[in-house]
């Protein structure tokens, strides 16, 4: 396998993602960490800015010199933020973020997209291959940065050849220390579903995200690309593998249920994505597989039961 | 799985086994496809659920339609195919019992995967039951990929215009569109016409309320002389033809694909002359 690049940047690299990946990788390449968030009990020669991506200094660390690569974690998806704060650093922020990796010799950026970017729909294929248009915020208005960050580094990668952008959407992201939507409810001891619907549903652990991250750093890739977990599972059959006792509602109460419980706090399920629930919204991971040789380590009763560890940190 | 109790599973599963007759373990136990530690594939099809599921729709294959399945040599041991046929009856029981009779009437046995129109995933309980059945929406890319994984698929080109169409037109085959012949040369799969007589009689439409089918988001609402569109206990014929082979580009002309698809019509309408010539009565 080729080697990864001597300096890879990661901006969010104070999450629970971010964190994974600055470990995986720092034992191979030189890490210099961006988040907003100070960083704490990392190793010395982890270097980290307390930045926001939106701010001129960022473009200061580039101008030293070296940073060859760069992992775009820094994304916001919580539903509970003001949305234009989280559309200007989402947005803005990728937009200055790319501009400085094409003006001071980045050779390679990696986005953290999403599978969600697609939508769940009852017409959809059950494996949605990378051209599906990205139709996500349709019903869920959560996931417009998402897409608009997506396109945005689609349309870089045409504009700057020599350097190879990877756009990653994986499948929903689930372990130990993740705390976003499909892992929460996966949490739940009561879980909402929707009577009489049982999609398949595709995971993936934290673990192998940053894995496959790692392997879309290295030379030759670039792209966009699904990245699927060990393959499908019926809702109903996760549930039940974790024990869960679900509440099943009928489909036009649904949604008007949670949300109001989102609205009144007693559930941080968004109401938006009861779609996942009901409908499809599984990809065809084929071409990262066929590309890179991507194999996930973790089988999908592994990655379902990770989400019982009891989290180290709750922010 | 899908909200049934595993004693009641279990239960229908006997009955399926007691329905399909002698042999009917030994047989069913030469399907095998792909399972995970979850017991289904990557599209949901559950093989134990769908013997569980199989046994109300063979009682009706058995005791309500008694279905006389003819030609079942035709549909391939192994490998892919294309099933085409005629769509009639207001609700597709026509499509249960092509697939009851490759499942109880063949050795081996062939898990037919039916492709079903995409608001099927919109029904509460059917969308969960057909999926762990191996039904799948029809879209291209689902296929494709069936295809090349070797299974045999279901394809009703008439659509709703054929199953819901009135009674007056009975046995009057619908505009066949171009879609699955471009399926077949692409993936170089043979096709199976079948004809299946009987279904087009069992539940005679008078109308289609289209106000009423907008308002429910159905693509039509058909009344029966019954006002509900359950079937009578018509006798059915299920007719297999022998398999077509097409060569040519999937990308051709939709004239030269015309002509192809035609042949396809022509031999469906060629079993259902056959066999409305063969029966004697509509109930037996």
């Amino acid at each position: 396998m080729r080697a990864l690049p001597a300096s890879v940047a990661i901006t969010g690299i104070a999450g629970n993602l971010g964190r994974k990946l600055a470990r995986l990788l720092h034992g191979e390449t030189r890490v210099v960490g961006f988040d907003r968030r100070p960083l704490s009990d990392f190793p010395k020669d982890v270097e980290h800015h307390q930045l926001d991506i939106r701010k001129a200094q960022v473009e200061d660390v580039f101008r030293r010199g070296g940073i060859q690569a760069i992992a775009h974690l820094g994304l916001k998806h919580d539903p509970r933020e003001d949305a234009d704060e989280a559309h200007s650093f989402n947005v803005a922020g990728t937009q200055k973020l790319l501009d400085i990796a094409a003006r001071h010799g980045v050779k390679k950026v990696v986005l953290l997209s999403s599978a969600n970017v697609y939508g769940p729909a009852p017409g959809n294929p059950n494996f949605l291959p990378e051209e599906t248009p990205l139709l996500g915020a349709a019903r869920l208005p959560g996931y417009r940065d998402l897409i608009e960050v997506d396109m945005y580094a689609q349309s870089f990668m045409w504009q700057h050849p020599a350097i190879e952008t990877v756009i990653l959407r994986p499948v929903n992201i689930v372990g130990p220390t993740v705390r976003n939507a499909p892992s929460n409810y996966l949490r739940l001891e009561r879980p909402v579903t929707v009577l009489g619907f049982d999609p398949m549903v595709q995971v993936i652990h934290e673990e192998d995200v940053c894995r496959a991250i790692a392997l879309a750093l290295r030379p030759g890739v670039r792209g966009v690309y699904n990245v699927t977990g060990a393959g499908e599972v019926p809702l109903s059959a996760a549930l039940r593998e974790l024990g869960r006792t679900p509440i099943p509602l009928p489909h036009f109460l649904v949604r008007p249920i949670v949300k109001r419980l989102f609205e009144t706090r007693l559930s941080s399920y968004p109401p938006g994505e009861v779609d996942y629930l009901q409908y499809l919204c599984a990809v065809d991971g084929s071409r990262f597989i066929r590309d890179t040789g991507w194999a996930p380590r973790y089988s999908i009763r592994e990655t379902l039961r990770s989400v019982l560890a009891r989290s180290p940190a709750a922010p | 799985m899908a909200g049934i109790g595993d004693e009641i599973q279990d239960r229908l599963r006997r009955w399926t086994l007691e329905l399909g007759g002698p042999g009917t373990r030994e047989r069913l136990e030469k399907l095998t496809p792909p399972r995970n530690e979850f017991g289904v594939d990557p599209y949901g099809f559950d093989v134990d659920f769908l013997q569980a599921a199989a046994a109300p729709v063979l009682w009706l294959y058995r005791k309500y339609f008694r279905v006389k399945a003819f030609g079942l040599e035709n549909v391939p041991n192994e490998g892919p195919a294309l099933l085409v046929g005629n769509h009639s009856g207001q609700l597709p029981f026509d499509a249960a019992m092509v697939e009851a009779a490759c499942l109880v009437d063949k050795d081996p046995p062939r898990a037919v995967r039916a492709l079903v129109d995409k608001w099927v995933p919109t029904l509460p309980f059917v969308s969960t039951i057909f999926a762990r059945c191996g039904q799948i929406v029809g879209t291209p890319q689902n296929c494709r990929r069936l295809l090349s994984a070797g299974e045999v698929l279901m394809v009703f080109p008439e659509g709703t215009r054929g199953l819901n169409k009135p009674f007056a037109q009975r046995y009057q085959l619908q505009r066949f569109p171009l879609g699955f012949m471009r399926l077949a040369l692409e993936n170089d799969v043979p096709i199976i016409p079948v004809g299946v007589v009987g279904a087009e009689e069992q539940a005679p439409a008078i109308l289609d309320l289209q106000p009423l089918a907008k308002l429910f988001s159905f693509p039509h609402f058909p009344v029966t002389l019954t006002g509900l569109p359950l079937p009578m206990p018509v006798r059915y014929r299920i007719w297999f033809g022998e398999p077509m082979r097409f060569t040519g580009s999937a990308d051709d002309e939709d004239a030269v694909l015309e002509g192809k698809v035609a042949r396809v019509r022509d031999a469906v309408a060629g079993l259902l002359a056959g066999g409305l010539a063969e029966r004697e009565h509509v109930f037996w």
